[in-house]
């Protein structure tokens, strides 16, 4: 060892874990890919291109703010992942000025307000979104059919909650639930046969609309309508220990939860009745409580906050979808409680090794 | 089987990489040209040097005297002559004076047959006593003086002594090989050890991956009878800390800033045994001790007998040297251990491994902003918030981060070997406790 070779000097520990924040984000753009492949392949072309522009509109924007702010932070992936969860969360039939405001909003507004990356205090991405539905609120409704019920979807792409939603209004008198309404839904080809074949092979026949409502078969954004892929990318993001359960699964039982309790009420089938499968498949629910509301920065730290967290957001959701006077109420919710993130994290700071019950700082 | 034992919150399970030394018997190390004994081997007030320059020493012989109530003796690893004394600078960045040694004459007690001393007809006093005069300090890393350890306080009363074989660092193997080796010798020195504190109940605890050294201590434990139990842990990092150790085996939490003889524990590593067993029967000082020389960057990974003093750069030679991928060399366990910035740095009580790591190895990363991800918040053994804490700690508010229980951060890694963000919480950490102390001094 006569040529002395110069070692690295560090700080302990002296090893790391394989996972960056890259590679975090890398993992969760593979995990939004197969729902975003079905939301081109469900509205066509311009989906694609709606994308693309949210896209866009991001990293370009978040390449201006490292410059003014004098950082770097192109590399982590997480300006791509705002522009695909805003692509995600429009119709493709919307004007392309839409998501590009709702980019710049998340990314310059949201996100660089406070310092970037890690320091916004909501979801950039879902943060733009309700920005944009509010200033334009025609455009960010008007849904389309997807192809599979293109040829036979009579009522101009009315998504399934927003049926249910102004159907309610003029009727009267008691209906079993959410199907009843939706009887004059159009239904695919593809969930015909699909509860045909499960009626044979089990006995049991389930009204199509859910198979199109599982697999994504209805007007909605662009995104969020294939709950089946969507789940896909979340047990993908689960295995690589990207998310955690608390907060899907705090989020997704407390909603359910509510709509069996309270969702009959609205149909006068009296308490523990809601139809917890229409409920669960249908709006942005999946996206928002698998992709959106585990997004790190915005979500509390511990799984005892997480879970608090969770709950409210399944509280909220329910709040507004049922007795709001929009059809869905994920993006809100999920807003919402991104604010009282700090607080939560403040309750629920983790016991301390240690200390007795009224633990002394000494 | 009912599952194993381990401490409820955070932690984390690095890879091992003990099956590239687990296997290979403790040989002695080469005695080369020189020692360097630096005079602070401990935690404590640095010994006062004995010797000068053209001396000449004996092995085993004093020559670094206790000064203070909390420090150890230290002790000559080889016979020879003083060359000089001079200031080096320790793995952990503390300078400290040290006394270099040119090996020459005798040795007395390398490859001699020595008689075991007849301990039985000494008191507890006399033990304790023979435990401080032979320096010895905990083996496992904190190097503090074991006799002060076992100084109980009078109203105090030993319920439990917990011997520390869970080596729950990656890499390291020398405890692991002296439970194999030496299991009668640890036995011993835990039969001393009863005399000095006389504890109600003895527990020897060992993870599961290393099940020959169950095996074989559980089978003296019960031929010893009932009293000593070896109670086999799950793999966790940072089990090898005393107070995850006790709160592990005996489900009690030492309060925060108390010593575990607060809730009647005290902890021993196994070394630390093994060096109590020599001192007493082999009147044998501590000057050497089980170092594993390990890393993918290392030819041959070995557990040596190291003598207090040898530079890293002799063992490395004796480990047929660094592989040129090498880019990191650490003194200690790869979650707590020092980068080393030169191959003359010495070998002392308290290390337990040399480690040479390569590119691949240490999982390099670049630094992010914190995405709040809580990762580190769920390994923190302690309950710390470890991000806030950071934060805190660069934007100079040190008596914020104090109120967040900073000081009972021990500096485990388990935040920041797992901070996707790769942000160097612990020296974060570091940093805010060496700032918040002089606040308070001020
Ligand atoms: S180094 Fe400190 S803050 Fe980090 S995990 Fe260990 S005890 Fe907690
Ligand atoms: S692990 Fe790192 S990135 Fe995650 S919250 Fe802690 S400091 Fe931030």
């Amino acid at each position: 060892m006569s040529d002395e070779k110069v070692f690295l000097v560090a700080s302990s520990p002296q090893i790391h874990h394989a996972d960056s924040t890259s590679r975090i984000m890398l993992d969760v753009i593979i995990a939004l890919i197969p729902a975003g492949v079905w939301g081109i392949y469900a509205f066509g072309s311009r989906a694609l291109t709606v994308i693309a522009v949210s896209i866009i509109a991001s990293v370009l924007t978040e390449y201006f703010m490292c410059r003014i702010m004098k950082k770097n932070t192109l590399g982590d992936y997480t300006a791509v992942i705002t522009g695909l969860l805003i692509g995600f969360n429009m119709p493709s039939g919307v004007a392309l000025y839409v998501p590009v405001v709702a980019s710049v909003f998340a990314i310059a507004a949201v996100k660089w307000t406070f310092g970037g990356l890690g320091t916004n205090l909501m979801n950039p991405a879902l943060a733009g979104r309700v920005f944009v539905f509010f200033s334009w609120t025609g455009t960010m409704t008007k849904w389309s059919s997807p192809a599979a019920t293109r040829a036979i979807d009579t009522l101009s792409g009315a998504s399934p909650l927003g049926y249910l939603k102004t159907s309610l209004l003029d009727i009267s008198g008691n209906i079993s639930g959410p199907v009843e309404i939706l009887a004059s839904y159009p239904r695919s080809g593809f969930s015909l046969s699909m509860s045909d074949w499960f009626a044979s092979a089990l006995g049991v026949r389930i009204d199509p609309v859910y198979y199109d409502l599982f697999f994504g078969n209805i007007p909605g954004c662009i995104g969020e309508v294939s709950a089946f892929l969507l789940i896909a990318g979340a047990i993908y993001l689960f295995v690589r220990k990207v998310i955690t359960w608390e907060i899907p699964a705090a989020y997704l039982v407390s909603f359910s939860f509510f709509i069996w309790m309270f969702d009959g009420l609205r149909f006068g089938t009296g308490f523990f009745s809601g139809d917890i499968f229409f409920h669960l498949f249908s709006g942005g629910l999946m996206l928002g409580a698998l992709f959106m509301a585990t997004d790190m920065a915005t979500s509390p730290l511990s799984g005892k906050g997480q879970i608090i967290f969770g709950i409210g957001c399944g509280f909220l959701t329910f709040l507004i979808r049922v007795y709001g006077s929009f059809p869905e109420g994920v993006s809100l919710a999920i807003i919402i409680m991104n604010i009282f993130t700090a607080m939560i994290d403040r309750l629920t700071s983790p016991k301390l090794f240690g200390f007795v019950k009224k633990g002394k700082a000494k | 089987m009912k599952s194993l034992k381990t401490f409820p919150k955070g932690g984390v399970h690095p890879g091992d990489f003990k099956d590239l030394t687990n296997k290979e018997p403790i040989r002695n190390a080469a005695i080369k040209d020189s020692f360097i004994i630096p005079m602070s081997q401990h935690i404590g007030a640095p010994c006062e040097c004995l010797v000068n320059p053209g001396d000449e020493v004996k092995e085993g012989m004093l020559i670094g005297k206790a000064s203070g109530f909390i420090s150890a003796n230290i002790h000559s690893p080889a016979p020879g002559v003083v060359k000089e004394i001079t200031d080096i600078f320790l793995a952990n960045g503390l300078k400290t004076k040290a006394v270099v040694l040119e090996p020459s004459g005798y040795f007395d007690q390398l490859g001699k047959n020595i008689v075991p001393a007849d301990w039985n007809s000494l008191s507890a006093k006399e033990l304790q006593e023979k435990i401080f005069n032979s320096g010895i300090v905990g083996l496992g890393g904190a190097t503090f003086p074991s006799n002060v350890k076992y100084m109980i306080p009078p109203d105090a009363k030993v319920e439990a002594l917990v011997i520390n074989g869970v080596e729950c660092e990656p890499y390291l193997t020398a405890d692991h090989r002296l439970m194999l080796e030496k299991s009668a010798e640890i036995f011993k020195g835990l039969e001393i050890l009863q005399k000095v504190l006389n504890p109600e109940k003895i527990f020897i605890g060992i993870e599961a991956n290393k099940p020959d050294a169950i095996d074989i201590m559980g089978n003296l434990a019960q031929e010893s009878g009932g009293k000593i139990e070896v109670v086999p842990l799950k793999l966790k990092y940072p089990q090898g800390d005393e107070k995850q150790l006790l709160k592990a085996i005996t489900g009690r939490e030492v309060p925060s800033g108390k010593l575990p003889i607060n809730i009647g524990a005290v902890v021993s590593n196994v070394g630390t045994v093994f060096a109590i067993y020599e001192a007493v029967v082999l009147n044998k000082p501590l000057f050497e001790r089980v170092v594993t020389v390990t890393g993918r960057g290392i030819k041959n990974p070995s557990n040596l007998k190291v003598r207090v003093g040898t530079k890293v750069r002799d063992l490395i030679e004796d480990c047929g040297g660094v592989t040129d991928d090498t880019v990191k060399l650490v003194m200690g366990g790869p979650m707590m251990g020092f980068t080393m910035c030169s191959l003359d740095t010495p070998v002392t009580k308290g290390t337990s491994g040399i480690l040479a790591l390569t590119e691949k190895e240490i999982g390099k990363s670049v630094q992010t902003a914190c995405i709040m991800c809580g990762r580190c918040v769920k390994v923190c053994p302690i309950g710390l918030v470890p991000t806030k804490l950071y934060k805190n700690i660069t934007h100079r508010r040190y008596q914020d981060a104090m109120h967040l229980n900073l000081m009972d951060c021990k500096e485990c890694g388990c935040c920041a070997y797992v901070c996707p963000a790769n942000i160097p919480l612990v020296q974060g950490m570091r940093l805010g406790k060496k700032m918040a102390n002089k606040k308070v001094k001020s």
